[in-house]
């Protein structure tokens, strides 16, 4: 048996974060293990890597997924979003301001992946009821604040997108 | 965004007089820390990447128990990609948390314990090449007999599963008794008595247990990773690698939670740590979260006996409490939960005369420890439980029956635990308002409820685990020129916002903001000791000491400022990142001017703060597990909806009123609440770390029934009821700015109060945790049929109790000795820690 | 970190190409769609294809077609289109609460239709890793030799765990099976087969390229799952249901369907006939409740007690005859679920 390492033969291009990125790597790895592993963004955390727990959520073309079940094979061409491309200008997005202020984030693991999967959510819906919040998110567990205040930061997030919005008009 | 006015949580109580002050403690904001988590940027132990990186996998028994025969590692040794393989013989030193139970190998020598105990390690240049080559290990087990429950462990004096412990397979007993019981129950109206389970549950944090070590450039050891607990990995480390202590850094990684789960020195930790000393590469392990769950340390499964005599107006005479506790594998902290178990009944309700008889058996199983609660959740469980039996007997209305028992505020307790502030009763009294309870108790349409349940919690254990007169906590401050104030300290972030703490406290002293400050923790070079994450002990420890770095700080320069600026140092202020005379505020220098002009007088500025517990008045032996500097209080209230055909359980609200002393950052005292409620109702309802015995006749096989996050089940964000949380704020002398603990409290009366629910919306009792619909039905066909409406233990076994330490309470002038021991009236120093060899 | 095994990987872009991978290949290679059930059971080491043939790059399996004169998915439409479409009701509604039922938000934007009909059976002692199967000695589904949930048993009972599957037997779906030899198109309920190792009769060679469902104007229909918490949960049991009642609201034609309580989904035959010419008052409902509940065996394999499983199965069959005939059971529907569906 051929040593892993010498597998590393697959290739492909894709825009992560907006920016082109070309990366190589084994074939067996998933989109989360070439983040992690080839491409330096740890920003997406694993509690699982089977599917149960949702830590592991980025967007692909715009739509959470899960990266543990995700062939890095199959990303050639795609988009993806992570946390670390959350932030607009410099600064932090809406959600990761209201997700800081209003205690969304204890011990900040499953954080990254519920801010995307909630990005994705006001980007779809720009006024998301409590419902509506509550069901978006629950693909990823979190076993530290009792989701209550995930929600009011989510809903804070939006009210202050719809505010930038309306004053951008 | 500081939500000033934040509709979901009430705070009661008056803090200090001069409020106006407080800029940062008690104002809502955003933690310290809160900008990596949300940018993803907080570099938990498996974010971290180092050239030559090398990675780990542990080979685990398959078997619950086996001795080793042989183990033959050659082929994986030969597998292309494979640096090394290492097995028991190379880390054979024994250590474990506590003193008295040192009985773990990093890697099993000659004795597998249970499905998952580790016996190699395989370290090769990628993760799945290690997993691989796992296969290519051949192990020669024996196969022993499976104890697969403590009634088995009881029943089978061999093989014994350690060598060490009471006898066969019991760990450990207990007895102790505080006060003539008999004679209490003689007095009593009423004697109940009842038999309750708990299930053993687990901590479950998302991230999965990881490490990274290296051999630092000099030759010496850092290790990073996911614990609770660096100093007490530091001292596991030192032992096992026989290296001195001084030679070992661990940097304990910001934790994706803890629970209490990453509270022990663990194998997989000292694997990799000898693995890089060895290769001089840095070397990593994350453990799979099936692995997390054979780490367990979670709840013990306990099997409780409560025999509590009343009088007819509620007033308890007497309670005797027995435990059949289920340890696993390993000792871990299980000779402190033993103790724990018992504990602290008597810190909620006068208990005039008390009997404690515990019992701890180990079994093939993961080794169970501490979760949030420690010990205590269960017999909670059953007290608040047989309390609403109790009241419904009497006829008196459970709220109003507490509230005529709440044990009173700096009392000494029968076990001579000493209160601080007890806001119990206004807990209890908030809860039945905004809950509106007079209105629903007994009143709602069948199939819903409501029930109430109280609990109290350890503000930090008064004792260490290992004798030592030092203190518990240290923080060194470095003030800079520029203004900036460091903080190192040994506490360790684990998502209960320690950093917020320390940074809060010091800001409020010095008048600066909290992020001028900047952090150093949970690192063992480079900050003071700290014991640890657990027992609700940081707020209260680490931020004693912080504040009395930082008064110190303000001493030094208020001296220099006040000389410069001719005014008496008495007069000055620190705020807004300012000095200034108090009576004139225009008068006065920035903080940066302030350090520098202190810096010119005095030379570099450095503080140190520490804090120590008070002693407590426990001097029996045992009576160092339960004594805390202050104790927080919760009360609350459950509503529930119960499908009286399936049992099926829908919670919509929950009211809970926390005694907190202080809310230092009510942000985060609420998340805490909320975090605690959350738990609190997945232990109630769903959470279970459940075993699987094979058919005897056809294998031993014993094997954790489904260790995936997918089958352990944790309430999802659709499963989460709305939670009215109201604080208590009488600060407590004990705490800094009166705070007292909110970590694990809040957890205690959930499980307990949706069991009274559940009775007050069908009428039928489940006295085992947790409460499943299956159980439910059980209990409504039991109903249906005419008998007892319940579900739950019916019998508790006859174990032979040594004979019990016999301790005076207080009211019969007791001095906290047992009668028939000797008087320890000052603790011995302890003997040297003994190493017990298998 | 849980990781893939080795494999090699293919990405046809037509339907006939794939057919052609497959037919050189046969069982070596498995289809990959959203990869939500094999990807996990590949890296437990359950199933260890020698090549992955994704199914994500040919067009024609993203379609969905819906006519007057019925429907046609492609096998690749994701569950969220499904539950997203607000197409999807009266006849066709279970389809839409099935697929929006399916695991968590982030799995049903990967998982599809075609795999969730095809998923893996699932047992208590088969879905764990490869060293967890080592220490009971494995079982026989999976290299072993004993059946831990009936060891006299010579047969697998693993349990069909796949929400869309009852529910689109309820509305009498047919799936279009394409290899390279040729098509051919079954009914959904003759595709399962009540064995947990040999569930489903296609064949290795063959891709699901479809699912065609008739017209169902004049029905109704609806989709009761059981698991123990709001999300993730795979099914333990459930109930899909489909009539058409006449004006007087007499049933003219009735479906019930039983899923996770067998290998298959199960038809409760006769307990949908026990329902024709009737009106659906108490009594009819309650017979076919209690009709239903009797062809339900559910084993000790999955989550939850199997007695109190059977329990439920009457009970849901009651709440879902009452819901087809206009009782408002929102909050029942809300109290299992956790969740509306609008
Ligand atoms: C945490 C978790 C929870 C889940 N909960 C549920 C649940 O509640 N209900 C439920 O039903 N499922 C559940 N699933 C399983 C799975 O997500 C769904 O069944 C999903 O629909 C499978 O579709 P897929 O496209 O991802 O299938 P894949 O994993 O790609 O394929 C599944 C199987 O079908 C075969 N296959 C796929 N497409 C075709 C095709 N067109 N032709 C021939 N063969 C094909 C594959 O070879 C494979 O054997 C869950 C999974 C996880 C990880
Ligand atoms: S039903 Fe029996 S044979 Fe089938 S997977 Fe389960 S244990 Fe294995
Ligand atoms: S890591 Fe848990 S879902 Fe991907
Ligand atoms: S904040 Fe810790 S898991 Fe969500």
């Amino acid at each position: 048996m051929l040593p892993i390492e010498s597998q590393k033969t697959s290739q492909i291009r894709f825009m992560l974060n907006g920016e082109e990125t070309d990366v190589s790597f084994a074939p067996y790895k998933t989109l989360l293990e070439i983040l992690r592993e080839d491409l330096g963004h740890t920003g997406t955390k694993h509690g699982c890597e089977l599917g149960e727990c949702g830590a592991c959520a980025v967007l692909l073309d715009g739509k959470p997924v899960l990266s543990c079940l995700v062939l890095a094979l199959e990303c050639g061409g795609k988009q993806v979003l992570t946390v670390e491309g959350l932030g607009e200008d410099g600064g932090l997005h809406p959600l990761q301001d209201a997700f800081a202020d209003l205690g969304a984030a204890q011990c900040g693991y499953c954080t990254p992946a519920i801010l995307v999967t909630a990005k994705a959510l006001l980007d779809q819906n720009p006024h998301p009821t409590r419902d509506q919040i509550r069901e978006a998110i629950s693909g990823n567990l979190c076993r530290c604040t009792g989701y209550l205040q995930i929600f009011e930061a989510v809903e804070a997030a939006m009210l202050k997108i719809a505010g930038q919005k309306t004053s951008a008009t | 965004m500081p939500n000033e006015r934040d509709p979901r949580v009430t705070r009661v109580g008056s803090l200090k007089a001069n409020e106006n002050d407080l800029r940062v403690i008690g104002v809502p904001r955003r933690r310290v820390d809160a900008r990596a988590k949300v940018t993803g940027q907080t570099r938990f132990a498996d974010d971290i990447f180092l050239p030559r990186m090398a990675f780990c996998k542990l080979l685990r028994s398959p078997h619950p128990h086996a001795r080793i025969r042989r183990i033959d590692t050659s082929r994986a040794v030969a597998h292309p990609g494979v640096y090394l393989v290492l097995t028991g013989k190379d880390v054979p030193i024994q250590y474990g948390i506590l003193p008295v139970s040192q009985d773990e190998q990093a890697l099993c020598v000659d004795h597998v314990r249970h499905v998952g105990d580790p016996v190699a390690a395989v370290i090769a240049r990628e993760e799945l090449t290690a997993f691989e080559a796992l296969d290519l290990i051949d192990v020669d087990y024996e196969i022993l007999t499976t104890i697969s429950n403590p009634e088995e462990a009881l029943a089978t004096s061999a093989p014994r599963i350690h060598e060490y412990g009471e006898e066969g397979n019991i760990h450990k007993l207990v007895a102790l008794e505080f006060g003539n019981v008999e004679e209490g129950f003689a007095e009593a109206d009423e004697i109940f008595e009842d038999t309750f389970f708990f299930q053993g549950n687990t901590h479950l944090p998302i991230e999965q247990h990881a490490s990274v070590a290296i051999k630092d450039p000099d030759g010496k050891l850092t290790i990073w990773s996911s614990t609770q607990t660096p100093h007490y990995l530091h001292r596991a480390l030192a032992k096992v690698l026989e290296m001195p202590a001084a030679h070992i850094r661990v940097i304990a990684t910001p934790n994706g939670g803890g629970f209490g789960g990453k509270s022990d020195p663990f194998n997989h930790e000292i694997v990799v740590a000898k693995a890089a000393l060895m290769l001089d590469r840095p070397v990593k392990i994350c453990l799979t979260r099936e692995e997390v769950f054979y780490c367990h340390r979670g709840r013990h499964p306990i099997l409780m006996k409560f025999k509590t005599g009343v009088k007819k107006d509620g007033a308890i005479t007497g309670m005797h409490l027995q435990t059949l506790i289920d340890g696993g594998a390993y000792g871990s902290y299980g000779v402190a939960s033993t103790f724990y178990a018992g504990a602290l009944q008597t810190t909620t309700y006068h208990v005039p005369r008390y009997r404690y008889q515990g019992c701890r058996t180990f079994t093939n199983k993961p080794p169970c420890g501490p979760k949030r609660g420690h010990g205590t959740p269960q017999p909670r469980f059953g007290q608040e439980v047989q309390l609403d039996k109790i009241a419904e007997r009497l006829k008196i209305d459970p709220a109003n029956l507490r509230l005529h028992i709440v044990e009173s505020p700096n009392a000494v307790t029968a076990n001579f635990f000493r209160l601080g502030t007890v806001n119990l009763s206004e807990c209890i009294r908030r809860v039945v308002e905004v809950s509106g309870w007079k209105d629903k108790f007994r009143k709602l349409p069948e199939g819903r409820g409501v029930g109430l349940a109280c609990s109290a919690y350890l503000t930090g254990a008064g004792l260490p685990i290992y004798w030592n007169k030092m203190p518990h906590s240290g923080v060194q401050l470095k003030f800079d020129r520029c203004g900036g104030v460091s903080i190192f300290c040994g506490a360790t972030e684990i998502g209960q916002g320690s950093d917020d703490v320390l940074a809060g406290i010091v800001a409020q002293v010095l008048g600066i903001d909290p992020f001028d400050i900047r952090l150093f923790t949970g690192d063992t070079d480079l900050g003071p000791v700290d014991l640890g994450s657990y027992s609700s002990r940081v707020t209260l420890m680490a931020g004693n000491a912080a504040l009395q770095a930082a008064e110190r700080g303000k001493a030094i320069i208020a001296e220099g400022v006040a000389e410069k600026l001719e005014v008496p140092k008495e007069r000055l202020s620190f705020a807004d990142k300012r000095v200034f005379d108090s009576v004139a505020p225009e008068k006065g220098v920035s903080f940066e001017e302030a350090v520098c002009i202190a810096e010119a007088r005095f030379g570099t500025i450095g503080t140190v703060g520490s804090y120590t517990p008070p002693k407590s008045p426990a001097l029996y032996k045992g009576g160092g597990v339960g004594p805390s500097p202050t104790y927080s209080y919760s009360a609350a209230v459950v509503e529930v909806e119960v499908n009286p055909v399936t049992g099926w359980v829908t919670v919509p609200r929950i009211w809970i009123a926390h005694d907190i002393g202080c809310a230092l950052n009510p942000t985060l005292a609420r998340g805490q609440v909320e975090g605690s409620v959350y738990m609190g109702l997945g232990e109630a309802l769903m959470e279970e770390q459940e075993f699987r015995r094979l058919p005897k006749k056809l294998s031993h096989a014993l094997v954790h029934k489904f260790p995936s996050i997918l089958e352990y089940k944790s309430p999802t964000s659709l499963d989460m009821p709305e939670v009215i949380t109201e604080l208590i704020e009488e600060p407590d002398p004990q705490g800094p700015f009166g705070a007292k603990e909110v970590g694990q409290g809040p957890l205690l009366p959930i499980m307990p109060a949706v069991a009274n629910a559940v009775y007050d919306a069908v009428g039928v009792r489940i006295d085992e945790i947790p409460i499943t619909p299956e159980k439910i039905m059980k209990a409504l066909a039991e109903k249906k049929a005419g008998r007892e409406p319940r579900f739950g233990p019916s019998h508790f076994p006859r174990i032979n109790w040594p004979e019990a330490l016999r301790v005076p309470p207080p009211w019969e002038g007791g001095d906290g000795n047992a009668v028939n021991d000797v008087p320890r009236r000052t603790r011995r120093v302890s003997k040297k820690e003994k190493v017990l060899t298998s | 970190m849980m990781r893939l095994p080795l494999f090699e990987f293919r990405a046809p872009r037509t339907l006939e190409e794939a057919a052609r991978i497959l037919d050189a290949e046969r069982a070596n290679a498995m289809p990959l769609a959203g990869g939500t059930d094999l990807l996990p059971n590949m890296k437990r080491r359950q199933q260890v294809p020698r090549m992955l043939m994704s199914l994500r790059h040919i067009e024609i399996l993203n379609r969905v077609a819906l006519h007057d004169s019925g429907s046609r998915l492609g096998a690749c439409v994701t569950l969220s289109e499904i539950a997203a479409d607000r197409r999807f009701r009266n006849g066709l509604t279970a389809l839409a609460q099935a697929a929006s039922l399916v695991a968590t938000p982030q799995i049903r934007n990967m998982a599809t239709l075609g795999g969730n009909i095809c998923l893996d059976t699932r047992c208590n002692y088969y879905d764990q890793s490869y060293e967890w199967r080592k220490s009971i000695n494995f079982c026989l589904k999976k290299d072993g030799t004993t059946c831990w949930v009936a060891p006299s048993s010579r047969k697998c009972v693993a349990v069909s765990s796949t929400d869309t599957g009852p529910a689109l037997m309820a509305l009498g779906a047919r799936v279009r099976l394409v290899s390279r030899s040729g098509e051919r198109e079954v009914l959904l309920s003759d595709l399962y087969n009540n064995d947990g190792i040999d569930f489903i009769k296609r064949r290795p060679d063959e891709i699901l390229a479809e699912v065609s469902l008739d017209n169902l104007h004049g029905w109704k229909s609806t989709y009761w799952k059981l698991r123990r918490r709001g999300s993730f949960d795979f099914p333990v049991l459930s109930v899909a249901a489909a009539v058409s009642l006449s004006g007087n609201n007499t049933v003219e034609d009735a479906r019930i369907v039983v899923g996770s309580a067998a290998c298959r989904p199960l038809a409760a035959m006769e307990a949908a006939k026990s329902l024709l010419g009737r009106p659906l008052n108490q009594q009819a409902i309650e017979e076919a409740a209690a009709l239903a509940a009797r062809i339900a065996k559910p084993l000790d394999n999955t989550d939850f007690d199997m007695t109190w499983r059977k329990r439920v199965t009457a009970e849901f069959v009651t709440y879902a005859l009452r819901e087809l005939r206009g009782d408002d059971v929102r909050a029942e529907r809300e109290s299992f679920t956790r969740c509306a569906f609008e």
